[in-house]
């Protein structure tokens, strides 16, 4: 299926409505894990909505991305218990070991590093979210082997 | 098919990533090796609470508690336990300086001290059956309201209990219903109901976690609005990093529909209503009402003026009635045992007017440097000191308690001399911080109070939404100087040029997420002003954690080189032979302090 298609398909799936847009984007994002140019000027047409509209909400929303993100999404839950148990130090060595910076996506396509508020797991803190894995009580020391196995 | 024992695990999300499905399934073969499949069942419950010791399965009727289960010890617990009826003492949970295992899940500390009427069912059904719920006594509360009970007398019986909003403003459920209906009505507009799981203060997950293990507690408090207030659409709206939450919601809409509780003619009468679920995109700002709303009409979630009440004028400007999670949970025990019942719970006598007091009991998320991490439900006017001591175990590793950090992260810092308040709504407000959602984030002493003001801060600026210049240009100004503090680079002069800032951005911004954003840096300089002058004048940072103020260094006295640190340092800085004194290279340090957590020899010094 083409890209307009895709907007199409999904613009039958969740209504005719603007008050749909942040679910069809969510759709979109997910599938291509960002939101392509093309795609979201078909939408802003479809729905009769100015593209600057459609920039504001796609930049607003952490969840949106306009550029593509990495194979693997490594984010750091950077929530009160997590930072005072330690996460500014994991992110410092991320980003050393990777370096790119929080938001931005090794060359490769490897990895895109990530801050998340709080994904309530802290109990588990600190916390590092590696696609849908959960690292538990992650140390400088043990972030290394964790992320191995993730090319 | 009736069970003779059930075997309660729990997958609420923090023992899901400890590996909980896993054991669940091997606890099923090795059940069924065993031949007791048609005498042992397990059940998948919803979060428990105790989530340090996750993975947790408790064996019911016998209320025997195990913690820390990994897939290994299934067999163990098949054979020994259901097929022998020897429970197995090394799963059970030990409390921090004692010996003996406590077997039983009700003399656990942690729990003894607890009252749950929100998290009742937890651990108690499989949130993912409509016919669990329906046998401790789910849905009669609806059923009551609906043939027993008019609108009026509804909102008459939740004024009177004197529910307050359990999203962290704290306003009057009943009176905002009433105002709702009222606007309905005299408007001739339809309103709506919706719930808010858009929980994004860090450190909070309650609402996560009554959803997991009750969605239709949630679920049948919205209906009994919605009559209350006569509309026929409802919405909640829930954060995307909370997938699980959202999958057994819809799980559970589905059930309630299957069942008539949802759509035409609800349980038989004329009462038609439907919800749906909309998911946010990961925007801290839309928890606040305004917000959330233009979130669902497809829009940039940001905040509006308050003077235009969104009961009056909300969700594509209908009277929209919204409650936080805990606050729906809460209303079918109201409406099933009365607002005397409820009100005779907390402090105040809320009977006349709910503003005398806060009754019922709070869901408070226990994080941080603390022993017994988890979920914990208390009622109104216990002592921080209880919550954290006596329920939450003190603090780890015997250091010792700084403060505790409430109402996420517009809330305040409060040092050991408020131990002894009492946790209500007003009391929190009072002493500069606010209840919140319920977070209860524990500092020790090798936290810095100023590096967390930063931390929220630099949060706040994230995710202020841009409207307000004070907001969005004055956090940021906020940043800028703790940064410098934090970097050994403070001035004098720069504490009250905070206090400035931050008198500024409370009064000139228009929602709460600005109104309330400089209570951190505010409240810490209230309470740990020492600890700014000393990032200030000295150039130390008395909890070691401003990275620019501290050095690593190996106390030769102390160390017994035993290579541990070695091994374990990422930058392999540290030099030293087998039982010789190890030493540090400074220049390539990266201060992340593996070497001080490994140490058994406290030789590792930061200052």
């Amino acid at each position: 299926m083409d890209s307009r298609a895709k907007v199409d398909a999904l613009i039958a799936k969740h209504g005719y409505d603007e008050a749909a847009v942040i679910a069809i984007l969510q759709d979109i994002q997910e599938e291509k894990r960002y939101v392509p140019a093309d795609m979201l000027r078909h939408l802003a047409e479809r729905l009769h909505l100015s593209l600057a509209r459609l920039y504001g909400i796609a930049t607003f929303y952490k969840a949106f991305s306009l550029k593509p993100k990495g194979r693997h999404v490594c984010c750091v839950c950077t929530g009160t218990a997590c930072h005072v148990k330690g996460a500014p130090t994991l992110i410092d060595k991320l980003e050393q070991d990777l370096k790119i910076r929080p938001g931005s996506t090794t060359p490769d396509l490897r990895f895109t590093l990530e801050t998340v508020n709080c994904v309530g797991a802290c109990a588990l803190a600190p916390l590092v979210v590696v696609d849908e894995d959960h690292l538990a009580k992650m140390t400088v020391a043990k972030l290394e082997k964790g992320l191995r196995s993730y090319r | 098919m009736a069970y003779r024992t059930h075997v309660m695990a729990c997958t609420g999300t923090g023992c899901v990533a400890s590996g909980s499905f896993e054991v669940s399934r091997a606890l099923e073969q090795e059940i069924a090796k065993a031949g007791l499949s048609s005498e042992v069942q397990v059940v998948r419950t919803g979060c428990q609470g105790f989530c340090a010791e996750g993975p947790i399965v408790v064996v019911q009727p016998d209320g025997v508690f195990y913690c820390g289960v990994k897939v290994k010890d299934a067999p163990l617990i098949a054979q020994e336990h259901l097929l022998k009826g020897r429970p197995v003492k090394r799963l059970m949970y030990t409390p921090p300086k004692e010996k003996a295992p406590v077997p039983a899940l009700r003399d656990i500390p942690f729990f003894a001290k607890q009252q749950l009427l929100v998290l009742r069912n937890r651990g108690l059904i499989d949130p993912e059956r409509i016919e669990d719920y329906v046998a401790v006594g789910g849905y009669t509360a609806l059923a009551k309201a609906l043939t027993e009970m008019t609108p009026a007398q509804i909102i008459e019986e939740i004024k009177r209990s004197g529910l307050r909003g359990r999203g962290g403003g704290g306003f009057p459920a009943g009176v905002k219903w009433e105002t709702c209906a009222h606007a309905a009505k005299e408007r001739g507009e339809e309103p709506v109901v919706i719930c808010n799981a858009d929980e994004g203060d860090p450190g909070a997950f309650m609402d996560r976690s009554i959803i997991e293990c009750d969605p239709h507690a949630v679920i049948e408090g919205m209906i009994i609005g919605a009559r209350a207030v006569g509309c026929r659409e409802g919405f909640i709206y829930i954060r995307h990093e909370y997938p699980i939450a959202r999958e057994r919601l819809e799980k559970a809409l589905a059930q309630c529909r299957e069942y008539g509780l949802l759509g035409r003619n609800i349980l038989g009468t004329d009462m038609r209503f439907d919800i749906r679920i909309v998911q946010g995109a990961g925007a801290f700002v839309c928890g606040e009402s305004t917000a959330l709303m233009a979130s669902l009409e497809g829009k940039v979630g940001e905040p509006r003026a308050k003077y235009i009440h969104t009961v009056e004028y909300g969700y594509k400007n209908r009277p929209s009635n919204l409650n936080n999670v805990e606050t729906w949970a809460n209303v079918p025990l109201i409406v099933n045992r009365g607002a005397k019942w409820f009100g005779s719970m907390g402090t105040g006598d809320v009977s006349e007017n709910p503003w005398n007091g806060s009754s019922g009991t709070k869901v408070f998320s226990l994080v941080g440097k603390i022993n017994n991490t988890g979920l914990v439900e208390v009622p109104m006017g216990l002592t921080l000191r209880e919550i954290i001591f006596d329920i939450g175990g003190g603090i780890p590793k015997g250091r010792r308690f700084k403060a505790v950090q409430t109402g996420g992260p517009s809330g305040g810092c409060l040092p050991d001399s408020l131990l002894d308040m009492p946790v209500d709504f007003d009391e929190l407000t009072k002493v500069g911080s606010m209840m919140g959602s319920g977070g209860m984030i524990v500092m020790d002493d090798a936290n810095c109070m100023v590096d967390v003001a930063r931390h929220f801060i630099k949060f706040l600026q994230e995710e202020s939404c841009g409207k307000c210049v004070p907001c969005r240009e004055g956090l940021r100004q906020m940043g800028n100087i703790l940064n410098r503090i934090c970097a050994g680079e403070g001035q004098e002069g720069d504490i009250q040029l905070l206090e400035e800032l931050a008198d500024t951005v409370v009064n000139i911004s228009l929602c709460a997420l600005g109104g309330s954003a400089p209570n951190p840096v505010l409240s810490t300089i209230k309470y740990f002003r020492p600890e700014y002058e000393a990032h200030i004048k000295d150039h130390k940072c008395p909890g070691g954690q401003c990275k620019n103020l501290v050095t690593f260094w190996i106390d030769p006295a102390k160390c017994n080189g035993c290579l541990r640190c070695k091994k374990d340092c990422p930058q392999d800085c540290i030099r030293g032979e087998l039982k010789q004194p190890h030493s540090i290279d400074l220049v390539a340090c990266i201060k992340c302090g593996s070497c001080e957590d490994v140490c058994n020899q406290d030789a590792v010094v930061v200052r």
